[in-house]
């Protein structure tokens, strides 16, 4: 290869969304930049549930919807709590939704990673696929100088190297940058895509055009594991899927995909992907420690964004928009310290954590830095215990069956006591409105 | 539910999807072991690929072809060094059409 000694000013590892971030807010300023990425194409190692905040991407592309593949906009959310049979729920379905510029999107990963990495493209960047970085070099004071990939070539070096490279990493992990997720900071998500002709997603969902419902669902469909299911609708397709903390999946030996057929089976989802046709299955990790899993972000030659990051806000179930906004928040620190014609020390590079810390990025996930920890420790009773205790709850209250009213509320508050003790429904709440705060 | 079921389930599932297998250069190897550890059994039903299934004499094994490349197997086992986990080499393994 002829770049084998050019030097670039900067190399972005992974097309993910916050490589594809960082890669087009640097090239577009005119800085000189490669991103490797090991697939044959951008998307073809990513996997997202998915679902796109419009507000991010504007900040980085603000006439994206012209030409991005955006499946539906969102304009109902439902926040199940299930049982074995049933669901309890919250439901907001608005009409304001369907505004000129919508707020938030489904999306198809691989589809939409290659329209953002053909933006990198058209914005200057090399981008170089079916490649692995497989190292990183350092010179003898320690400092990141380039990387070398799993091609003929050797070493490629640039001013400062991003890591993009997901939430596995393997890169950084091994060079010492920073520790590997812990099982019980990681969630693993296992989702198929069931393909369904559009109008019958239409009529199943209520919507009109390219309306969108998604639904997310905590309860005994995890197992008493700290987890949560999804079903988003694309434009022809469903993604439905399952997620549980690795440290819950190993100590309790269960099986990611006898949770998701459970789901599929489950009497409230059923129905809706009836007839449906699979045409893929993944898996994928999730960072789930917030904020006190979030590494060393910078070092001399070196940033870290995205998933890499942990940069995820489990509680919101957001992601993506993280990982885009530490990538263009990295490439703006990047540019300034090149226009000041500094070095990309670790000092100078402290530019990108002052940044963030003042982003939403990290006001978000200092705000839940406690949530981890307790829905980790107290799994049992909040993702078996009281769904269970919701649903009985519910149905007492629906059930006419000839009971006076004052025995089933009676019913329904010893049920409550029976399982968790007065102290013990008292110390949830408090612990759980301590951690929200 | 029996393990046969299971298995061919998750076979059925794996079928749907896209792969370029590096043949004969797996990218995660499991280190010969006497017994396996409480973390590395627990692959046998914990990973989505069901690329690990224990043999006659009680220890793991892994064949790597179907992995989705998650990393689940690496948080649980790299550490305590049972397992050698890398990326497959540029444009090999799983290659996702949806994500």
């Amino acid at each position: 290869m002829d770049m084998i000694e050019e030097q670039f000013d900067a190399i972005v590892i992974g097309a993910g969304m916050s490589g594809n971030a960082a890669a087009y807010t640097m090239a577009s300023h005119g800085l000189k930049v490669l991103q490797l990425e090991r697939g044959e194409y951008p998307g073809s190692k990513n996997v997202q549930g998915a679902i796109m905040y419009a507000n991010m991407l504007e900040k980085i592309i603000p006439d994206f919807r012209d030409d991005a593949p955006l499946e539906r906009h969102l304009v109902e959310q439902r926040l199940w709590v299930m049982d074995d049979t049933s669901h309890t729920g919250i439901h907001y379905r608005s009409d304001d939704f369907n505004e000129a510029k919508p707020n938030r999107y489904t999306i198809i990963r691989a589809q939409f990673d290659k329209w953002f990495s053909r933006k990198v493209r058209e914005a200057g960047a090399t981008v170089l696929c079916e490649t692995t970085v497989t190292e990183l070099i350092r010179d003898a004071k320690d400092r990141v100088i380039g990387v070398r990939t799993d091609r003929a070539g050797g070493a490629i070096y640039a001013d400062v190297v991003v890591l993009a490279e997901g939430v596995c990493g393997l890169l950084g992990t091994r060079a010492g940058l920073r520790e590997m997720p812990k099982p019980q900071t990681v969630a693993l998500a296992v989702k198929e895509m069931h393909f369904l002709p559009e109008e019958v997603i239409e009529q199943r969902f209520g919507l009109k055009g390219d309306e969108g419902c998604v639904i997310e669902a905590v309860g005994t469909t995890s197992r008493s594991m700290a987890g949560l299911g999804f079903l988003y609708t694309n434009k022809e397709s469903i993604s439905l899927g399952i997620g549980c903390l690795v440290s819950d999946f190993a100590a309790m030996v269960e099986s990611p995909y006898v949770l998701l057929d459970a789901l599929k089976t489950h009497p409230s989802i059923r129905p809706l992907i009836a007839g449906s046709e699979v045409k893929e299955y993944s898996a994928h990790l999730i960072p789930e420690g917030g904020y006190k899993a979030i590494p060393q972000l910078f070092g001399d030659g070196w940033v870290v964004v995205g998933d890499a990051a942990q940069l995820n806000n489990a509680i919101h179930r957001e992601g993506s928009n993280l990982a885009m906004t530490s990538g263009r928040i990295a490439a703006e620190a990047i540019i300034e310290v090149k226009s000041r014609n500094g070095p990309m020390t670790k000092r100078n590079l402290a530019l990108y954590k002052a940044m963030l810390d003042k982003s939403f990025v990290v006001k978000d996930l200092r705000k839940y830095k406690d949530m981890p920890a307790l829905l980790h420790t107290n799994s049992c009773n909040y993702f078996t215990a009281y769904p269970r205790l919701m649903s009985q709850a519910a149905q007492n209250f629906m059930r006419v069956d000839g009971t006076p009213k004052i025995e089933k509320e009676k019913a329904t508050t010893a049920a409550f006591i029976k399982a968790r003790s007065r102290w013990g429904l008292v110390s949830d709440a408090v612990r759980l409105a301590l951690a929200w705060r | 539910m029996t393990i046969a079921v299971t298995k061919s389930r998750v076979e059925d599932k794996l079928y749907q999807n896209r792969y370029l297998v590096d043949s004969g250069r797996p990218h995660i190897k499991v280190r010969p072991h006497e017994r396996p550890s409480a973390n590395l059994l627990a692959l046998t039903h914990v990973c989505p690929a069901k690329c690990y299934e224990l043999n006659d004499k009680g220890q793991v094994e892994i064949t790597a072809d179907g992995c989705m490349e998650c990393g689940t197997c690496r948080i649980l086992c790299e550490t305590s060094g049972e397992i050698e986990w890398n990326y497959p080499r540029g444009g090999f393994g799983v290659l996702f059409k949806f994500g």
